[in-house]
């Protein structure tokens, strides 16, 4: 993956530059030794390194604006990062930057059930945003699945989604108003707790734009009571053609289930192998789940299960208890680490319009013949999020190249037929040169002109998102001392 | 001017040299902003629309009785309920899904299903110096790009304008019902809302009309609305018996603004925490005022010419002027450091500010 060149000027300024850090940070915010730097030298896309040449703790709104206010006087690169679970690369620094990590920044300052929202610093993890307020029967309703160790920032900068976004929405729709330091130091209050905020939807662009815009230091979010209960179904098919109609009948038939997941027979296989968790073999399998009451329950999953028969199921197993419900997530649940059981594998996340499910799922199969890398599907049917896990060897050369050239593919293809690149992971480095593929050069200069506005200088998380090629002159203006 | 395809659109922009006053349909135009008129009903059609995938994409010249048709005809329907605002307006014109977009109108599900921007999941528009652009796309799940959907939504045609919309949209639930609660104050028919919503009953609809009734609306499968009604009442015995009225028939009044319907005087619209909406209520002087979304955005009536700002005290929120009242902005003056952020985006996608005419 190619990164820029680090600024020789900045490296040689790096005694001043932490030295200025300290002058405004406590000593335990400054971290600057090389060998306590390399913790920071990745997120979750772990193929890629690189540490910073600095790293920053900031406690406080005021502490992270006087970081960006040296930083931008000096010029020096800043990369944003929450918890480092970024699978995209999000979080991966350049020797040149300061990291400034958000996760001493995990308060909780205002909770108010009254006008449903929690308001918190941005370092707070997704699940403990859930801990604070679930005594009182609230949650916070995006759940990516990393949730345990993923923090609020990261959420916002991402757009993160999660398993029951089918009914909830992302964090986009969970999200009231944010405080946001942009780089000059300048610090904004977008929204708050109003269902809407005046002018322009600047929260809207703010949210998702991977924090190349300004750092997110606190955040008011919508929180929700908690539904009574919830229950899966599990049906397996023979053909994904056949799961695929299943998927579009019951969206069609008004229940609206809070989440659709979906595995194929590699996936079944490996998970079955991994958890045995008792699925039936078959080619593909849909899992169902259902909230509300015991009643209300079993309306749904009756009127699913209807459904089901009509396209002659291999299987339907409801879950009668809680116990029954367990194993029929275990298996999709573990999807995951049963892969990575098999090999080291890269997951993809590309959303396609559900109509179009069997024939990409068809063309995977295909390429993955092509390219003899095995792959298994899992993922939120509902909406149209892929997860294909491409298994490689990262100690066999050229196969870490091989699988992200597959990817590629299929990545391609899912903006072929009407989808996009990424659905919940964001850009990062890792889709940031196919870019180009869905969009045209003016879509992205629209996008480039946001930055322009938030970062003048385009110090802020500068090497992601978008092709080097396309930032490279606002990049370099910006890197002028 | 009324360009038929985009690429006519386009060039109309890039030859411009006079602010612009860009018309869908004409219902929902705040005040009588100047310039020249180019309509956009000339770009209309359904493009796609897939049932199965909750999803429609139609261009923005549209009309919103068309759109609201064809997903009828599935059991669909948009979730955001779009209030229809000819009668408070004076206005005659059809209602286009791009204006829908512009204004971000949003009725009273917005408590549940949220704004037009959250089912807003694509969109094609043309800049300021006549570039078409596009962003997000078809489907329901994407990250892929700075969000320029959600900024397009609300911006009263201020960044560029709309040729193309795309919708995430929800089944048409079997059934609803409407509960009543009498004779509560303010104060408290906002508690009622706000111990509603926080319930998992899944509340639709809460609306509070002083004098008339509190309002919660359920929907959903039929044995469903009838044990969530029967819950809800249960759990808001505190606050009197609720009637349960079959059906959600009244909250088309409520989306429309239909108390405050062949009443003179101004019309604001104001966004507050709801539980400060009482007491900001007691000090604006208003002749009539309604409660939607749990209390979260208030109507209401005062004698023409008067700055409702200025009537805030300590409340923060803030408020539109919908109706009347010339001389005051319509919308509320933005922190210098957020102006600062939005005159840059103007400068960037309508160089030659020709589109700002809608929120001068």
């Amino acid at each position: 993956m190619e990164m820029p060149t680090p600024n020789s000027m900045i490296l040689s300024a790096k005694a001043r530059i932490v030295a200025r850090l300290r002058e405004v940070l406590p000593a335990d915010a400054v971290i600057d030794d090389e060998a306590e730097t390399r913790a920071y030298e990745c997120d979750a896309l772990s193929a890629y390194r690189c540490p910073p040449m600095v790293a920053v703790l900031p406690r406080s709104t005021e502490e992270v604006a006087a970081i960006l206010r040296i930083c931008h006087e000096e010029n020096v690169p800043v990369v944003p990062r929450g918890s480092g679970t970024s699978l995209a690369g999000g979080a991966l620094p350049t020797a040149d930057c300061v990291i400034l990590g958000v996760a001493r920044m995990n308060a909780v300052l205002e909770t108010d059930y009254d006008n449903r929202f929690i308001h918190v610093q941005s370092g707070r993890t997704n699940l403990s945003v859930t801990g604070a307020v679930e005594a009182d029967g609230f949650f916070y309703a995006p759940d990516p699945s990393s949730q345990l160790a993923c923090a609020i920032a990261g959420n916002i900068a991402m757009n993160s989604g999660g398993a029951h976004c089918l009914k909830y929405g992302v964090t986009t729709n969970n999200l009231l108003g944010v405080t946001l330091v942009q780089m000059d130091g300048t610090v904004v209050q977008v929204g708050g707790p109003f269902m809407d905020a005046p002018g322009l939807d600047l929260l809207g662009v703010i949210c998702g734009s991977e924090g190349q815009l300004g750092v997110v230091t606190e955040a008011f979010l919508r929180i929700l009571p908690k539904p009574e209960g919830a229950r899966p179904i599990l049906m397996g098919f023979d053909d994904n053609e056949t799961a695929g109609e299943c998927v579009s009948d019951i969206i069609k038939a008004g229940v609206l289930p809070v989440a659709i997941e979906f595995m194929d027979r590699p996936c079944i296989e490996a998970t079955e192998a991994f958890a045995k968790a008792g699925y039936p073999m078959c080619e593909s399998l849909l899992i169902v789940e259902v909230e509300g009451s015991p009643a209300e329950i079993d309306e749904q999953l009756a009127l699913i299960k209807e459904i089901a028969l009509r396209h002659n199921p291999v299987e339907v197993r409801e879950a009668a208890d809680e116990e029954q419900a367990k194993r029929i997530w275990l298996g999709r649940k573990s999807a995951f680490g049963a892969m990575g059981q098999i090999n080291d594998y890269i997951c993809l996340d590309g959303t396609i319009p559900v109509s179009s499910l069997p024939f990409v799922l068809r063309r995977i199969g295909e390429m993955s013949k092509q390219y003899g890398l095995d792959v298994a599907n899992v993922f939120h049917a509902g909406d149209g999020n892929m997860h294909p896990l491409i298994l490689f060897d990262a100690n066999k050369p050229g196969d870490l190249e091989l699988c992200e050239a597959f990817g590629a593919e299929v990545l391609k293809l899912c903006v072929e037929v009407g989808g996009c690149l990424t659905g919940e992971h964001g850009v990062g480095i890792e889709k940031r040169d196919l870019m180009g593929v869905q969009f045209a050069p003016e879509d992205m200069e629209m996008q480039l002109r946001v930055k322009d506005v938030f970062d003048p200088k385009w110090l802020l998380n500068p090497a992601k998102v978008f092709p080097l090629k396309v930032t490279a002159a606002r990049r370099a203006a910006g890197y002028v001392i | 001017m009324r360009p038929t395809s985009e690429a006519e659109l386009a060039e109309i922009i890039r030859s411009a040299n006079a602010p612009l006053l860009v018309k869908g349909g004409g219902t929902r135009t705040l005040g009588a902003p100047k310039g020249e008129v180019l309509e956009t009903s000339g770009l209309a059609g359904i493009e796609l629309y897939e049932p199965g995938a909750l999803t429609i994409v139609a261009k923005a010249g549209t009309p919103l009785a068309d759109i609201e048709a064809a997903l009828a005809a599935e059991g669909q329907r948009l979730p955001f309920e779009v209030p229809d605002m000819r009668g408070l307006l004076g206005r005659t014109g059809q209602s286009t899904i791009g204006g829908v977009v512009a204004a971000n109108a949003s009725g009273p599900r917005r408590v549940q299903a949220g704004a037009c921007r959250d089912s807003l999941i694509g969109v094609r528009f043309v800049t300021g110096d006549g570039t078409i652009v596009k962003n997000g796309g078809r489907v329901v799940k994407n990250v892929t790009r700075y969000d320029l959907v959600k900024l397009l939504a609300g911006s009263f045609g201020s960044l560029g304008v709309l040729t193309e919309v795309a919708f995430k949209v929800l089944p048409t639930p079997a059934t609803s019902a409407t509960l009543i609660l009498r004779g509560l104050s303010d104060i408290q028919a906002v508690a009622a809302m706000s111990q509603a919503l926080g319930s998992p009953f899944e509340v639709s609809g809460a609306a509070h009309l002083p004098g008339d009734g509190t309002f919660l609306r359920i929907e959903g499968l039929t044995t469903s609305v009838a044990y969530r009604s029967g819950q809800l009442a249960r759990h808001l015995a505190g606050f009197g018996v609720a009637e349960v009225e079959e059906g959600s028939s009244r909250w088309a009044g409520i989306r429309d603004v239909a108390p405050f319907l062949g009443k003179s005087g101004d019309v604001w619209r104001v966004s507050v925490k709801p539980s400060d909406g009482p007491a900001l209520v007691a000090n604006l002087g208003a002749e009539a005022v309604f409660y939607d979304w749990g209390g979260g955005l208030i109507w209401v009536l005062v004698a023409e010419g008067t700055d409702l700002r200025a009537q805030f005290g300590p409340y923060s929120g803030h408020a539109t002027r919908v109706r009347g009242g010339a001389g005051i902005a319509h919308f509320q003056p933005e922190a210098p450091a957020i102006a600062v952020l939005t005159q840059g985006l103007r400068d960037r996608f309508d160089p030659r500010g020709l589109f700002g005419a809608a929120v001068a």
